[in-house]
């Protein structure tokens, strides 16, 4: 550290104290109480009995062997789709290859369980694919159950290996692969022996990032899982299962799994420590023209799979114009189910607006100044804040909002139902993503602008608001909006928290996805896209290019 | 086994502009050959073109007998050393090495011998199992020519390597590459826009400028005899004093500042000529001439001491500036302001054409003529 930085009585030691602080109460404590719960019967004894409840049935393991088979499956199908798009983006010239992005980004956006749906209106036992394809004699299998899981969950994961790799290959110096050619190392060849290695990095990333996604995701197995329980799925159950002051065995099950996703965690942790290595690129990839059949199969192959990924979102949009007859679907159009939607859950859009944009100025608030201490004021505390604001990012959803109402449920602190525990709820869940992009901005900054001001005779504060803070502008702003998409189609956490006032347009269309009105859902959903889009559009607008990475 | 290269007429476009618009050359087997221009000048360009980066939009490419246009980089046989070296940052120095090796067919014995003996050539043996991260830049330097050695390449290009190297370096590793490349005796284009180290390493120099070679020729003929004002400029440091050129006798004279003149034995028979001419006399070929010795009268405005040699930069009775080199004496250097009288080394200096397109003096070896039939 500089001398000028390692004054006491500093402003940022009390903000490393203020942030300790809010740790500690918001994430600390309810996790606390989670571990307190699960091991504490209502006697006020030690106990394990909700560990033995759990694996005595074969029910309850089994679940987890469910959900470590469909996230590893989806792991793999999301990188075996997303990584040879991003591959073939990066390199070769695709027809409307703009269009072809900010589709990718869409479909990374939807709320999984709104795929679900769609794929079950689209295949489903009596879906509008099923029945054209069964009347030219083709029976498609059930898409019910673990195929069903892994096709929706994998069409909606791989757009983020595809980000997470496209910004890869950018690093890649383009005389790496002239290099490779050179030796005699092209094509396919060149794809599996140097570019693979060359992004693995980013893969494993990338790979815990889908993992998680997929381990957590609630709503999914639940729609189109049809008796195969997965994890999140049994949390849920065993939260509502069980009434009044005792949740011994939902915060129990949420222990376990943050065991589980802790151990992937340290797993990830070991690969990619073995494989860390820094990369820069003087000159990157250019986009060659690929010619004849090659660049047919390189055309077709991206636009079926981003169409195959964006088609439940059109059928969406489609279906939300359609007549309703009941909870089927008829002949006509109409505006009926937005008029219901408007009527009706009235509270939806004003409420995912305010609580969204609530959670999202405290998360940029804090990332600012969390990224500021760790990067700038390297200290134990400030290490502690660090590890602590990385913690959310693997556990999962479901295991928070538990957590939450465990913890706030009871005075002093009585928050449940409130819009306040939703706003808490999303800044856990988000502020790990936020923290990462503002750190990596800050590290762009050198030190020395800083010096610069402060010799020319402006104070630490004023520095930081008046150099520092506007030179991360950009890249605030630009993860800003994409942590806003993510909030407001959140719902593993919300579902959990949420009551009549303060339900979202996420958790409407959640509940009439589960009410079976499909009309009013595809309503609800309609109105979340067109918010998606709307806002994507502002960030291509605000960072002026068409690069988008997470 | 080296190849002979030789380009007929290359052009090369990038949509609509032009930057290479007729360029034929000649690289010999086993020759040190560099391009050399400043930024922008299509060397690089040339470079990638030879080695199968780029698309050659006309002209011929050949090694040996063999047309290599429309050949695939990778089956041209090409050992090249990238600008910023191209190391793969996820494996070690050996695994670098061995990557060309791989990709031969090779029995798993002769990679890791191959391997070894480049490694050994290169001195980086004790560094085979680092991550290229935790190399220096020198260091860095030798696993990308041990790498591109090591599959016995028909051809060796190398694209600026040194540019990124401190200076110290820079003349370390350019004795490095110079005596690797005269022990194994492979066919090299070296791209560089340092003309020092052109001089140092190569055996023949092709001087380039916007598209164009403008000479081609030994270190020594470019320097000495340079085919125009371009070439005279940019190889070395010069001074420039527009002339007319004066027959008297049948000798040629040029008319330096205060009307000395200067008798030249060396002009070219054809050129004799009253003619505009623009005289270049390299610093070295002035020197101070002793107390009351008849010379070019000049003043000294600053001068900086660097070791071996003075720069003393001058003016001339009428105005013009120049510069001169003489060695460091050690008694003192000349007072700013003191009135010199200069010599002229007559035989080595050179004079242009009003145009500075010819050089009027004997003894211009320029490789390049033989193409012009052909152009």
């Amino acid at each position: 550290m500089t001398g000028a930085y390692s004054k006491k009585g500093d402003v940022w030691k009390l903000i490393s104290v203020l942030v300790l602080g809010l740790y500690a109460v918001i994430l600390i404590y309810p996790l606390c109480r989670l571990f307190k719960e699960a091991v504490i019967s209502s006697d006020g004894k030690f106990t394990l009995d909700g560990f033995k409840a759990f694996f005595s049935k074969s029910y309850y393991v089994g679940s987890i062997g469910n959900s470590l088979k469909v996230s590893i499956a989806t792991t793999l199908i999301s990188l075996a789709i997303g990584v040879p798009l991003a591959y073939f983006y990066q390199m070769y010239e695709i027809k409307g290859k703009s269009l072809l992005q900010v589709l990718v980004i869409l479909c990374s956006m939807s709320a999984p369980f709104i795929g679900a749906y769609a794929w079950i209106v689209l295949m489903g036992r009596s879906g509008i694919f099923t029945k054209i394809l069964g009347s030219i004699g083709i029976h498609v299998g059930s898409i019910y159950g673990f195929n069903g899981i892994l096709l929706v969950l994998s069409l909606q994961l791989f757009p983020l290996v595809f980000l997470y790799v496209c910004g890869a290959l950018k690093n890649i110096d383009n005389s790496l692969l002239e290099a490779s050619m050179n030796m005699g190392c092209s094509g396919a060849k060149m794809f599996l022996t140097v570019v693979i290695p060359l992004c693995m990095p980013t893969i494993i990333a990338a790979s815990l990032l889908v993992f998680m996604r997929a381990f957590a995701d609630f709503g999914t197995p639940l729609l189109i899982g049809e008796g195969y329980e997965t994890f999140p799925v049994v949390i849920y159950d065993a939260y509502f299962a069980e009434t009044g002051g005792n949740h011994m065995f939902g915060a129990t099950v949420s222990i376990i799994g943050i065991v589980i996703t802790a151990g992937i965690f340290l797993i990830q942790n070991w690969f990619s420590n073995r494989h860390h290595f820094t990369m820069n690129a003087l000159h990157s990839i250019e986009r060659k023209q690929a010619h004849g059949i090659r660049n047919v199969l390189i055309n077709i192959y991206c636009w079926f799979v981003v169409c195959l990924s964006f088609m439940p979102q059109v059928y969406v949009i489609y279906s939300s114009f359609q007549k309703t007859s009941g909870k089927l679907f008829v002949k006509g159009y109409t505006l009926d189910s937005y008029r219901f939607a408007f009527t009706h859950l009235r509270k939806a859009i004003p409420n995912t607006f305010m609580i969204g944009i609530s959670a999202l100025v405290i998360v940029i608030i804090l990332a600012i100044l969390i990224a500021y201490l760790v990067v700038r004021r390297s200290n134990t505390a400030n290490k502690v804040i660090d590890t602590l604001s990385m913690i959310p990012y693997i556990i999962p959803g479901s295991v928070i909002g538990i957590a939450l109402v465990l913890s706030f449920s009871r005075r002093p602190i009585l928050l449940t139902g409130t819009v306040a525990i939703m706003v808490i709820a999303l800044i856990i869940r988000r502020i790990p993503y936020t923290i990462r992009s503002s750190v990596a901005v800050l590290q762009q900054i050198p030190l020395t602008i800083e010096e610069a001001a402060i010799s020319l005779g402006s104070s630490k504060m004023k520095t930081f608001f008046t150099v520092t803070v506007p030179m991360m502008g950009n890249g605030i702003i630009s993860g800003a909006i994409l942590s806003w998409v993510t909030i407001i189609t959140e719902l593993s956490t919300a579902v959990i928290l949420y009551n009549a006032n303060t339900v979202t347009l996420t958790l409407a269309v959640y509940t009439y996805v589960s009410r079976g009105s499909y009309g009013v859902a595809a309503a609800y959903a309609t109105i979340l896209t067109v918010t998606t889009i709307l806002s994507l559009l502002i960030y291509m607008k605000v960072t002026g290019n068409k690069e988008v990475s997470l | 086994m080296s190849v002979d290269i030789r380009i007929r007429n290359a052009v090369k476009k990038y949509g609509d502009t032009t930057i290479i618009t007729n360029l034929s050359l000649d690289i010999k087997e086993g020759e040190f050959f560099t391009l050399l221009g400043p930024s922008g000048c299509g060397k690089t360009t040339l470079l990638r073109m030879i080695a199968g980066f780029n698309s050659i939009e006309g002209g011929d490419f050949f090694f040996n007998s063999v047309r290599i246009n429309d050949m695939d980089p990778v089956k041209r046989n090409i050992g090249m050393v990238f600008q910023n070296y191209a190391i793969f940052p996820n494996l070690t120095v050996e695994k670098n090495v061995a990557f060309g090796l791989k990709n031969r067919k090779l029995s798993k014995e002769e990679i890791t011998a191959k391997t070894d003996q480049f490694l050994k050539l290169m001195k980086i043996e004790e560094y085979r199992t680092r991550m290229p991260e935790r190399l220096s830049g020198g260091q860095q330097q030798r696993v990308a020519l041990a790498r591109a050695l090591a599959i016995t390449p028909d051809v060796l290009l190398m694209d600026e390597p040194l540019s990124n190297l401190d200076a110290k370096l820079r003349v370390e590793m350019r004795t490095v590459i110079k005596e690797i490349q005269n022990k194994i005796g492979i066919t090299t284009v070296y791209v560089t826009h340092d003309q020092e180290e052109a001089m140092a390493v190569s055996d023949r120099i092709a001087v380039m400028n916007k598209g164009d070679i403008q000479q081609i020729g030994i270190p020594k003929v470019l320097y000495q005899r340079p085919a125009n004002l371009f070439v005279a400029t940019f190889i070395g440091r010069t001074n420039l004093l527009k002339s007319r050129m004066e027959i008297a006798d049948g000798k040629p004279f040029v008319a330096l500042p205060g009307n000395h003149k200067l008798q030249l034995d060396t002009v070219k028979e054809d050129e004799l000529k009253p003619q505009d001419v623009i005289v270049s006399i390299r610093p070295e070929e002035l020197y101070v001439k002793q107390d009351g010795e008849d010379g070019v009268t000049a003043y000294v405005d600053d001068a900086v001491f660097l070791g071996l040699n003075t720069h003393y930069f001058i003016h001339f009775e009428n105005g013009e500036k120049a510069e001169i080199i003489q060695e460091s004496q050690i008694d003192s250097i000349i007072a700013k302001g003191t009135k010199i009288s200069l010599g002229v080394k007559t035989h080595k200096i050179n004079v242009f054409d009003s145009e500075g397109k010819r050089n009027l003096v004997k003894g211009v070896v320029n490789d390049l003529d033989a193409y012009n039939g052909a152009r």
